[in-house]
């Protein structure tokens, strides 16, 4: 499977070139990403209480369990 | 006059005319009662107790006592030993801080801290015992919320990355099940926006039927401003508890949303506290308000009497009017947990979003130790939680039973 390279930051949507992203990241830890990693466009995201499921319009679903 | 008093300390004592002989407390009331404390306490006891000072003078003066004490003297500041009070007030005798004292306890320093979260877990286990209450909860509806609340991403109004979104059946009815299998016993399903459409009782009839049809678990719900029909409607579908929170105190209230009124959230409080639900009834605390609003918000949940009171820090969301507030320091959260639990001993008090970041381990840790007896598990309704697994072992760290399913019924 090919490995895809997030452009952009889930959190903020800015570049993930243009400049750091640690504090994005650290609250990534706390929350779903809400842009597309790869065309930045805000997705569709469900909470439930044990995962994530976040949808982007063009590039399908990502999601993650946070405990099973 | 007590509750002059509490409100104004020593000016309380300026009677109004009325009909009938005032009661009147003077300056050697004041000095006997300084003096009686300042004595050896009665034969067998090792201090003062309020018991002890009804018993040498009269209930009367008990409550003059209690009220002076509260307040300042002489320049002396006697509410300098507000824990010593909450000790004898609200551990001894379960009676809730007023809003003044409530006040004194939110500006005690750091240093009192571990004093003062030590009285707070003793009245928690006194008043309500060991166990703590676990739930977990789910957003039925997320985002495009016609409201403004300042602290919400789901909010409508706001240049928030959260989209609507709604939940299906089947997915909902796993989440419930994902909640009991953490030993949850609570598991709420929350809606944003103003109030129910009869598209959202809909789904609700519909969602709440399938998981009372497949899982063994309470069912909460939270939709906002509900009128007296969908009162009694969420009652028959058997929802035990409903949550609405008045957010923060009156007087801050219009500092956070504009699109409704305080008012209309106590009024939906009181229809459903008529109706024979629990009422879970709390706010968020870290939203820039000051420490006597933080204190009026306690005082009015009092007043209220909530079956529960969920306790939130301000995770500052982008994008929203509070997104860039700071997040609240820890001591502030911590004395705000105690504070909370003095001024309601009796309530379930939990944990609820926010604490991640406010307390990480070790304040969380501290708020379990220091009045909160219940949390939620897992994620919230747009941000993640810890894994229950951690929360569960620092429970039984802790050594405080998970309360059993039941016991709620």
């Amino acid at each position: 499977m090919k490995e895809i390279v997030n452009s952009f930051c889930g959190h903020c949507a800015q570049p993930m070139s243009e400049f750091g992203h640690d504090d994005c990241a650290r609250r990534l830890e706390l929350e779903p990403p809400r842009f597309c990693g790869q065309c930045r466009r805000r997705m569709v995201v469900q909470v439930t209480p044990a995962s994530w499921v976040a949808r982007c319009v063009e590039h399908g679903e990502i999601w993650e369990p946070t405990w099973t | 006059m007590a509750g002059s008093l509490r409100r104004v300390g020593l000016a309380g004592l300026e009677d109004e005319q009325r009909l009938g002989r005032p009661c009147v407390y003077d300056h050697d009331d004041v000095l006997l009662l300084v003096k009686t404390v300042t004595d050896p306490p009665p034969e067998g006891a090792t201090r003062w107790t309020m018991e002890a000072l009804a018993g040498r003078r009269n209930s009367r003066w008990l409550t003059f006592a209690r009220a002076v004490m509260a307040s300042k003297v002489g320049g002396n500041d006697l509410s300098t030993d507000i824990i010593t009070f909450a000790r004898e007030q609200v551990l001894a005798d379960g009676e809730p801080l007023s809003y003044e004292q409530i006040v004194d306890v939110l500006r005690l320093p750091d240093e009192a801290l571990p004093t003062l979260l030590d009285v707070a877990h003793k009245v928690r286990l006194r008043w309500c015992g060991p166990e703590v209450e676990v739930e977990g909860i789910v957003s039925l509806k997320t985002g495009g919320c016609s409201e403004d609340c300042h602290f919400c991403s789901q909010s409508g109004q706001f240049a928030s990355p959260v989209r609507p979104v709604w939940l299906n059946i089947p997915e909902l009815v796993k989440a419930a099940q994902q909640t009991r299998e953490t030993g949850a016993t609570e598991f709420c399903i929350v809606a944003a926006v103003r109030g129910p459409d009869e598209r959202l009782m809909s789904r609700m009839r519909e969602g709440v039927k399938a998981i009372r049809e497949a899982v063994d678990i309470q069912v909460a719900a939270s939709l906002g401003i509900l009128t007296q029909e969908q009162v009694d409607e969420l009652v028959e579908m058997g929802v035990h508890r409903y949550n609405h929170n008045l957010e923060t105190g009156r007087s801050y209230f219009a500092h956070v949303v504009t699109t409704h009124s305080w008012e209309e959230r106590w009024d939906t409080c009181r229809m459903v506290k008529a109706s024979g639900m629990e009422l879970c009834c709390g706010g968020l605390v870290g939203m820039g308000e000051s420490v006597e609003q933080r204190a009026e918000l306690a005082a009015q949940l009092g007043e209220l009497e909530p079956h529960e009171v969920p306790l939130n820090f301000l995770n500052p969301r982008p994008g929203t009017p509070f997104g860039d507030l700071p997040i609240m320091p820890t001591s502030d959260a911590l004395r705000a947990i105690a504070a909370f639990r003095l001024a309601l001993p009796h309530t379930i008090l939990r944990y609820a979003g926010g604490r991640e970041l406010t307390l990480g381990d070790l304040g969380t840790r501290n708020g379990l130790l220091g009045g909160i007896n219940a949390v939620i598990v897992g994620n919230y309704l747009t941000t993640l939680g810890r894994d229950p697994k951690e929360d569960l072992a620092l429970l039984a760290d802790l050594a405080m039973p998970i309360k059993a399913f039941n016991a709620t019924l």
